[in-house]
């Protein structure tokens, strides 16, 4: 088991989210930020053998571990060694979605930081994608569009191909289902190494849209895969080290 | 059965639905006119529409678990699930799931496929729901009905290993059909946003329930 808390200083909201605030309407300590102003957050981690570590990281999301829900979420995420393959430490969230109380409250996270941010639109990356997104969606008043791996859209999409370790995967979308000028959302339920996101903002960003964030429940941050968003911001609800 | 046989004739979101529902010619193979819920999606106002036909029928059922067939039933199964304070349970294509799992193969026009499903995640007596965004022969439902109602290996096991002799009795006695019967969950119904006239006349599979929205879009719109 570890913890790990987030302590920051506080500085002004960026541009393309107006100011977050807590369910009870409290400013948020750590809010993402444009590229001229970045907050460093102090990060104490104690590892599994129970030693402290202090790192230093720079971040563009808000971290929520405050909040008393994340508690709830955390423990009912269930770890699967060496799922797909030998050395992975799987991250099942289907655990989750088994406690109706810590299911709500994950998607009650998002919809408080997204409702009345002008998203018009949550795509969601297929399959885990597909079970956070649309209630999202549905709750902050967005459209909805699956991002899909090769030949499961039955009209006309658009593809991206991306960088697996081993070998190269794509994604695809419908032509016409995002417009220029939408603003979107990109929602999966973990994030690692960026690949995928890294794709599906791709998408995204090529028919016109502005991604203004990409959301997953859990973040593998020793793969640094929001390195890989273009310095877009990205915001998580749990971390696993 | 159809939503507008079952109270909803003329409700304004059933039109909405079927309107927002696009047609996509020869896909994923010649002469297969596939219903594409995609364009649903992006209708809001339908899309909301169409949860909330579901949850208005299920709030009061006492179901437990909605378990979603991979990947279109997700698209709807976690809304309703949260909505009546249900889990959700994903069916998955083989290999998908990561824990221990049971499945359930099926037929398919040409070979076969399979549905797996976490072990543990539905208890025995437990009330489901099954939703699926499209049902044609019905053959993808009964799988998902079988796994959710079937003896779970760890049962069939636990039994067998800790209750031989008792079990040998039980055989003998005539009792172990009264044993093993509640072991699965009861799939109250079936939910899918769009049927073929196919089992327009069949209300039920294999005497489950089926509750479907809307016919097929007969019309293509522009993509």
């Amino acid at each position: 088991m570890y913890v790990y808390k987030c302590v920051s200083i506080y500085s002004p909201p960026s541009p393309s989210l107006s100011c977050l605030s807590d369910h009870h309407n409290r400013p948020l300590p750590c809010v993402p930020l444009s590229e001229s102003n970045p907050v460093v957050h102090l990060r104490e981690t104690r590892k599994r053998r129970g030693s402290f570590v202090v790192s230093l990281s720079a971040t563009m999301s808000a971290c929520k571990d405050q909040d008393p829900r994340i508690h709830g979420i955390k423990t009912k995420i269930r770890v699967v060694p060496n799922f797909p393959k030998p050395g992975i430490m799987f991250q099942d969230i289907t655990t989750l979605l088994l406690d109706p109380k810590a299911f709500k409250d994950t998607i009650d996270l998002f919809v408080e930081r997204y409702k009345g941010k002008n998203i018009s639109v949550v795509a969601g990356i297929e399959a885990r994608g597909f079970i956070f997104g649309p209630p999202i969606a549905l709750a902050i008043g967005a459209k909805f569009v699956p991002l899909r791996k090769p030949r499961k859209l039955p009209g006309k999409v658009i593809s991206e191909e991306y960088i697996l370790e081993y070998g190269r995967d794509c994604l695809e979308m419908h032509v016409g289902a995002v417009e220029p000028g939408d603003r979107a959302l990109v929602v999966d339920d973990l994030i690692a190494t960026g690949g995928t996101l890294c794709a599906a903002m791709n998408l995204l960003e090529r028919v016109g849209a502005e991604v203004v964030e990409c959301a997953c429940v859990i973040e593998l941050p020793e793969l640094k895969g929001r390195d890989r968003l273009n310095g877009k911001p990205l915001y998580i609800l749990v971390e696993y080290h | 059965m159809f939503a507008e046989e079952d109270g909803l004739k003329g409700d304004p979101r059933l039109q909405a639905i079927s309107e927002a529902l696009r047609i996509v010619p020869h896909f994923p193979k010649p002469g297969i006119m596939f219903q594409d819920i995609t364009t649903l999606l992006l209708d809001h106002k339908a899309f909301k529409g169409t949860v909330e036909i579901f949850v208005d029928r299920y709030r009061d059922m006492d179901i437990s678990v909605v378990a979603g067939v991979e990947a279109r039933g997700f698209l709807f199964g976690p809304s309703i699930a949260l909505a009546i304070g249900a889990k959700f349970v994903p069916l998955r294509k083989p290999k998908k799931l990561p824990g221990e799992v049971i499945s359930e193969d099926y037929e398919l026009e040409y070979g076969t496929d399979r549905l797996e499903m976490h072990v543990g995640a539905v208890h025995p007596g437990e009330r489901a729901l099954v939703i699926d965004d499209f049902v044609a022969t019905g053959g993808t439902l009964s799988a998902a009905i079988r796994l959710l109602s079937k003896l779970k290996d760890i049962a069939c096991t636990l039994w067998t290993t800790y209750f031989s002799h008792s079990l040998q009795y039980f055989v003998h006695s005539g009792k172990f059909s009264v044993l093993v019967e509640r072991v699965g969950a009861e799939v109250v119904e079936c939910a899918c946003v769009v049927g073929l006239p196919e089992v327009e006349g069949q209300s039920r599979l294999n005497g489950t329930p089926l509750y479907i929205l809307v016919g097929p879009q007969l019309r293509e719109r522009p993509c």
